[in-house]
């Protein structure tokens, strides 16, 4: 099903390294869109590759065409993507002989940069040392995971339907897993807890419908989602859905602007498809490198620039869902119906207990044509807030707005690459001094906004002015593009840090809520507090980072993320630990009026809160719908109820 | 949000900060502030530099600043909304009527101020007192919390003396000084009034009652100090000045007040620092004493003050101030509180607090008061006076009591005491004999030394042409009885929970544990407003008490049963006769209130009433302690019948009449004489706010 859903609890997106060239004139503007979205990302854009067709093929005729496919998720992920870290194998940081940290690999535009600062906020802020390092194991070794438990008759019955599968302990570890701590660091030890029999890649609609059936008919339990944990206590065999090979635009509608999308598709390719015929969703998750299209719908996903296309719920018209009931679907594709409860509101957010979500008609949208990064400063973190509530109010929020704290400021300063010119490198002390000395603020204090702005180029320059001026008024400064360029690629990387911070005694992970406006403060400082307190309490030797940031608002509220990671050494039980406190932080951010998610979701990591979210007749109305779509727990991954 | 911390935890918790060790000797070093100063000028003192590390997220915020934020706050401006709309005068005049309160309240805590405070109460002080202990320990802890997170002082309340004592102090260790909660008698004081405003004081008004804009000004004056951190915030949970230097149950308006602001979310913790603070002598010892028996109080005026000058020239000891455990409200409500009520009201909106809420603050209220009680350090004095209340009033004004008995008698209550965790202040270096001497010389006023006798000091009388009637004999000397009984009081905490045990075996003939415990609660529920008892904490505190019995020998405990041992007679009469004037007096109210015609008393009638049968019993010689004239234990029978309900109040009534439940009352009475065994009386536990 959905192999990679947005809420494994990092994120990351970077917009891969590529581009297809074309004759046509759509494609060459495409291409060009491209550049600027990405020009901040990339490094350079080699014009290969590939021509991943918009005509919906016939899942025989794709078997042949495959070979000439450059597919960004291949069957075997495991050959481009690390099986024990975050993203892509030739992607990750580290620190070279001389101690500087760099980022290797080609894909993004840190790659090969060296930035000096990292090792000294890596060192100052965990007490972390480049001398205790704790490698991960390096290789997986197939004999260390258990063989699979199959189930003879079903094996049978799906080899005849000639849908590939798997029972390589290759394939089965990397589906056993999400990107949450505790994963990534059994994984990094060499352990694995129950992992899925078997992998299938269905190619359409009507292979998950067969394998469905079969599951049903078998009783075998599906999987998928962080969320992707195998439930340990289930002995029936588990097959792991993939339909990573169903990635394919069926159609695209130019008259009422939706697409027709399977779901399998993962964020990068859709947009890298659309866009060659001139749209885009703006659907842009920060994980839109890895996570897909029925994932997101699984989860009910936000992206960077909802504020102008809005999150999934707003962007899907049509789902297509296989259930062990049959498929579920609406007749029609009226842009809002009053017919009952929206019945696509059981499917997002479902987390894979239902079926699976084969197809998906989504809005799309002409690519705008401007594009502008912008940052602002504040003398702290209050003031923030108080112009992200203005801009609320005004309703003039850019196509997306965030609010770094002031240790995500350190964060991000720390990650600037080393700059070549000297010009530069004096310009940066001449803004440095102007906003420390000259305009007096204190840089232990000072918070940055980042910007993007979307559309016409006028109309941009004028929303940009407007969003300054209110700044203005909240001690804000202007603090160019390149900051708030930066301030979004900390997003993206944060996840590949992760694995840094692993390989030297430092564990952590973000989480996210989202809270009534009047609260937000009080919930950063609170939630923040709690984290240092419980590490405390907790043994931890070293102060945690503690940090958050506002990424996301909305006339009501705010969506607030919080980072926290620590150095574990001293400690015998760290994942334990950071269990413990993490727990501890959700209780604090639920005490503060916050929400369980704002588009993580709950897997099983927050389920134990649902029934006091949602009531218990909201508990039940959702368990009745389990009972009736999958009485026999078909999609067994025992996540949200 | 499901904090389930086993409830153990916070009983422990107050157990530490409590402490029930021995004497002073393995305590934290207390110094005397006043050494120093006798050594260095007032003026420099003044004129120090002071410059305290306020909490650290806190800007400082000026006295303007302050209440432009309380009266442009969403909160006050729905109440305004609302009071206008219910008494229908426009939002103006609320407006300016919500001014004019804030007016009268506001503090205006100035330097300038407290520097000249800090001078004339050094001059003052060193007058008054021989010494100011204070635990330095205390005081650094204090230092540091208040950096951390806002802080509630919690003092008790035995002398106007206090407030000043505090902020004293803290002015000499450079901690920020409080703002603190007066009442407005004090601000009625020409100058005084402005310059206590000025150091910090805030006035708030003794009966609120409903006055709905009052509170509404109130709670988000105080809520709104504690968010802002500037300064420590100070006040009295007993609310009132303790006129029998007994703990006073805790009101629990305030406590919510400053402890909203955690619930809410809007800090992240608050400090509670609770702090004893005990006197070797009251100054106003026979003023209070007067009061009990219904000569009402001066009013406190600025000349009354300078009159009351005379007290410049007595000998008053030592005081001892105690900063006890900075507790965190955060970890003391895990699991007690569920934050999550307040996510569906804006936070700025009234929401009246739920029973769990109310039970919470009533229990932190009720622990702080504990925690004071177990902080506070009993002098030599208030072992003696115990001792002598149990002698017979005819031996103590006429024949005299031998002082080598009682020298004798208070040495061995001084073991008793330490065995029981008391916190003495018995000073180790000076024979035992002068300790004993020195002490009776303060207190000349109450009794006096003649021939190796003691005798009690009645007050003298002025000239007067007819001789003394009999009721006036009797007031006279119970003005003396009852100034010994508030010294005992000081000490009374440490013996209560035994003395309520070594009652219940008296009284029930029993040794069966069970049956104990239900006389041990029945009685918790008769003086469920004469003493503090944590509530909820029955069993530990029976425990507690069967510990410290068999701790100092009077009991063996098994199993099932407590039996007394040969040797615990002594400890064991001495409690009983501790409790017994208690015990008379209540049961000299209770039969007046079965006796009674009517069945409906007002709070006027049933004062003088139940003095006057209580002065005839005492002529007549059928009852034996003077304590029963006191109209602190008449009104404590009240409430305790009105809380469980024995007592109710008539709705109708403008003038506190009540209605009797005589039948109730009389079965109260039989079973406090042990007639009929007893039963649970305890119904909900009295959170009002």
């Amino acid at each position: 099903m959905d192999p990679l859903p947005p809420f494994t609890n990092t994120e990351a997106a970077w917009r891969p390294n590529s581009g297809s060239s074309s004759s046509s004139d759509r494609q060459r503007i495409a291409q060009q869109r491209l550049r600027i979205i990405a020009g901040h990302l990339q490094r350079s854009e080699d014009g290969d590759s590939s021509s991943t067709v918009l005509l919906a093929a016939e899942c025989k005729a794709q078997e042949s065409q495959k070979t000439a496919e450059e597919k960004t998720v291949p069957r075997k992920r495991h050959e481009i993507m690390k099986w024990n870290g975050w993203g892509y194998s030739d992607s990750r940081f580290l620190f070279n002989k001389k101690g500087q940290a760099e980022f290797t690999g080609k894909r993004y535009r840190l790659s090969g940069m060296i930035i000096p600062g990292l090792k000294d906020w890596f060192e100052g802020t965990f007490g972390a040392s480049l001398q205790h390092k704790t490698p991960a194991t390096p290789v997986l070794t197939s004999s260390s995971v258990p063989p699979p438990t199959l189930n003879e008759a079903f094996v049978e019955e799906l080899k005849s339907t000639g849908i590939p599968f798997s029972l390589e302990a290759e394939d089965r570890v990397f589906r056993a897993h999400g990107h949450c701590l505790h994963e990534i660091f059994a994984l990094r030890e060499g352990k694995f807890g129950r992992v899925p029999d078997m992998v299938v890649w269905p190619n359409c609609h009507n292979d998950v419908v067969k394998i469905v059936e079969l599951a049903c008919k078998h009783n075998e339990g599906t999987s998928v989602s962080s969320a992707l944990e195998c439930p340990p206590e289930e002995t029936r065999s588990i097959v792991s859905l993939d339909t990573s090979q169903m990635n394919r635009i069926l159609w695209i509608d130019e008259k009422n602007l939706t697409a027709h999308v399977e779901a399998g598709i993962v964020g990068q390719d859709l947009e890298r498809l659309l866009n060659e015929s001139g749209y885009c969703t703006g659907h842009e998750p920060d994980s839109m490198e890895f996570s897909s299209l029925g994932g997101w719908v699984a989860t009910r996903a936000s992206g960077m620039k909802k504020n102008i296309y809005g999150n999934i719920e707003d962007l899907v018209v049509h789902i297509k869902m296989v259930t062990p009931q049959g498929v579920i679907e609406k007749s029609c594709q009226g842009p809002r119906m009053s017919t009952g409860p929206d019945i696509h509101h059981f499917i997002m957010g479902s987390e894979g207990t239902l079926g699976v979500v084969t197809e998906v008609t989504m809005k799309i949208r002409p690519m705008p044509e401007y594009q502008k990064y912008g940052s602002v400063v504040f003398p702290n973190f209050e003031q923030g807030v108080a112009c992200l509530r203005e801009v609320a109010k005004q309703r003039c929020a850019p196509a997306s707005i965030r609010l770094m704290d002031n240790e995500q400021f350190k964060f991000g300063h720390a990650l600037k690459p080393q700059v070549s010119s000297i010009f530069t490198s004096f310009l940066d002390g001449l803004k440095k001094f102007y906003i420390t000395k000259f305009k007096g603020f204190d840089p232990n204090h000072l918070c940055v906004a980042t910007l993007l702005f979307e559309g016409d180029r006028e109309k941009v320059l004028q929303h940009e002015k407007q969003v300054y001026d209110i700044a203005a008024k909240f001690g804000g400064l202007a603090a160019g593009e390149d900051n708030g360029q930066r301030g979004y690629m900390l997003t993206f990387v944060i996840a590949y840090l992760r694995d840094l911070g692993m390989d030297y005694y430092v564990i952590g992970e973000s989480f996210e809520t989202s809270v009534p406006w009047d609260r937000v403060l009080d919930i950063c400082r609170n939630v923040k507090a709690r984290i240092v307190a419980e590490c405390k309490d907790k043994g931890v030797q070293f102060s945690p980072l503690s940090t958050c940031r506002v990424t996301q608002t909305y006339d009501a509220g705010a969506c607030v993320y919080f980072y926290f990671a620590f150095n574990y050494r001293g400690l015998s039980d760290p994942v334990h630990v950071y269990e413990q406190v993490e727990h501890a932080a959700r209780e604090e951010i639920l005490a503060n009026g916050g929400s369980l998610s704002h588009h993580h979701g709950v897997g099983k990591l927050r389920k134990e809160w649902m029934r006091d979210t949602v009531s218990n007749v909201g508990m039940g109305m959702l368990k009745s719908v389990k009972d009736y779509v999958d009485p026999k727990n078909i999609f067994g991954n025992r996540n949200l109820l | 949000m499901t904090d389930t911390i086993p409830a153990k935890n916070n009983c422990s918790q107050y157990r530490d900060s409590g402490r029930a060790g021995s004497g002073l000797e393995n305590e934290e070093e207390f110094v005397d502030l006043l050494d120093e100063q006798r050594r260095s000028s007032d003026l420099g003192f003044a004129l120090r530099t002071f410059n305290p590390n306020p909490f650290k997220g806190a800007s400082p915020c000026s006295t303007a600043d302050l209440n432009k934020a309380v009266l442009e706050s969403q909160y006050l401006r729905y109440m305004v909304k609302e009071i206008a709309m219910e008494t229908g005068s426009s939002v103006e005049e609320v407006r300016e009527e919500a001014c004019g309160i804030l007016e009268e309240m506001s503090q205006n805590l100035q330097l300038g101020f407290i520097r000249l405070m800090a001078y004339v109460l050094s001059k003052v002080f060193k007058r008054l007192f021989t010494s100011i202990f204070v635990n330095t320990e205390g005081l650094n802890t204090l230092q540091q919390a208040i950096q951390e997170s806002p802080v509630i002082l919690m003092p008790n309340h035995r002398s106007y003396v206090d407030f000043l004592a505090i902020s004293y102090i803290l002015f000499s260790y450079d901690i920020p000084v409080p703002v603190i909660a007066a009442g407005t008698p004090l601000a009625g004081m020409k100058m005084i009034g402005e310059i206590l405003r000025r150091s910090g004081a805030f006035y708030i008004r003794r009966a609120i009652g409903s006055d709905k804009l009052y509170w509404a000004m109130l709670s988000e004056y105080v809520k709104t100090i504690v968010r802002r951190g500037f300064a420590p915030v100070e006040f009295y949970v007993e609310g009132l000045r303790s006129r029998t230097l007994k703990s006073l149950i805790p009101k629990i308006g305030m406590m919510h007040m400053v402890l909203e602001p955690f619930f809410k979310g809007e800090v992240y913790d608050i400090t509670l620092v609770p702090i004893s603070i005990s006197y070797d002598r009251v100054l106003e010892e026979s003023l209070l004493a007067h009061e009990l028996l219904g000569i009402p109080k001066p009013k406190e005026s600025t000349t009354g003050l300078l009159k009351a000058s005379k007290v410049l020239q007595e000998d008053y000891g030592s005081m001892h101030v105690n900063f006890g455990r900075p507790l965190s409200v955060r970890q003391l409500c895990q699991g007690k509180i569920n934050r999550c009520q307040y996510n569906l009201i804006p936070r700025d909106l009234p929401q009246k607090p739920n029973a769990e809420t109310q039970d919470c603050v009533n229990w932190l209220a009720h622990l702080m008061v504990r925690i004071q009680e177990e902080g506070s350090v009993v002098s030599p004095w208030s072992l003696m006076a115990c001792l002598l209340l149990q002698t017979p009033i005819t031996v103590l004004s006429q024949e005299g009591l031998l002082w080598h008995l009682l020298t004798e008698k208070t040495l061995w209550l001084r073991k008793l005491a330490l065995d029981f965790g008391a916190r003495l202040n018995w000073p180790g270096q000076v024979p035992d004999s002068d300790v004993m001497s020195s002490t009776v010389a303060i207190h000349r006023s109450v009794v006096h030394r003649k021939a190796g006798c003691v005798y009690l000091v009645r007050e003298e009388e002025p000239a007067r042409k007819r001789p003394i009637s009999p009721e006036e004999g009797v007031i006279r000397t119970a003005a003396a009885v009852l100034m010994l009984a508030s010294y005992r009081n000081q000490s009374i905490h440490i013996f209560l929970r035994p003395a309520m045990l070594a009652t219940a075996i008296h009284i029930t003939k029993t040794t069966q544990r069970d049956e104990l415990f239900t006389f041990f609660c029945f009685l918790q529920d008769v003086f469920s407003n004469e003493f503090i008892f944590i509530p909820g904490k029955s069993s530990q505190d029976f425990e507690q008490a069967c510990f410290l019995l068999k701790k100092c020998g009077a009991v063996h405990i098994s199993q099932q049963e407590v039996l007394v041992s040969d040797v615990g007679l002594e400890v064991l009469s001495f409690l009983r006769a501790l409790l017994q004037p208690f015990i008379e007096s209540y049961q000299v109210m209770f039969r007046y209130l079965c006796e009674e015609e009517v069945h409906v008393l007002s709070e006027k009638q049933f004062l003088p009433a139940v003095r006057n049968v209580a002065t005839k019993l005492i002529l007549s010689g059928d009852l034996h302690t003077y304590e029963a004239l006191s109209s602190d234990t008449q009104k404590n029978v009240l409430v305790a019948l009105r809380r469980l309900e024995i007592v109710t109040k008539l709705r109708a009534s403008e003038q506190n009449e009540y209605r009797v439940n005589k039948a109730a009352v009389r079965r109260i009475e039989n079973i406090l004489s042990g007639e009929i065994p007893p039963q649970m009386l305890q119904t909900t536990p009295d959170a009002r706010l």
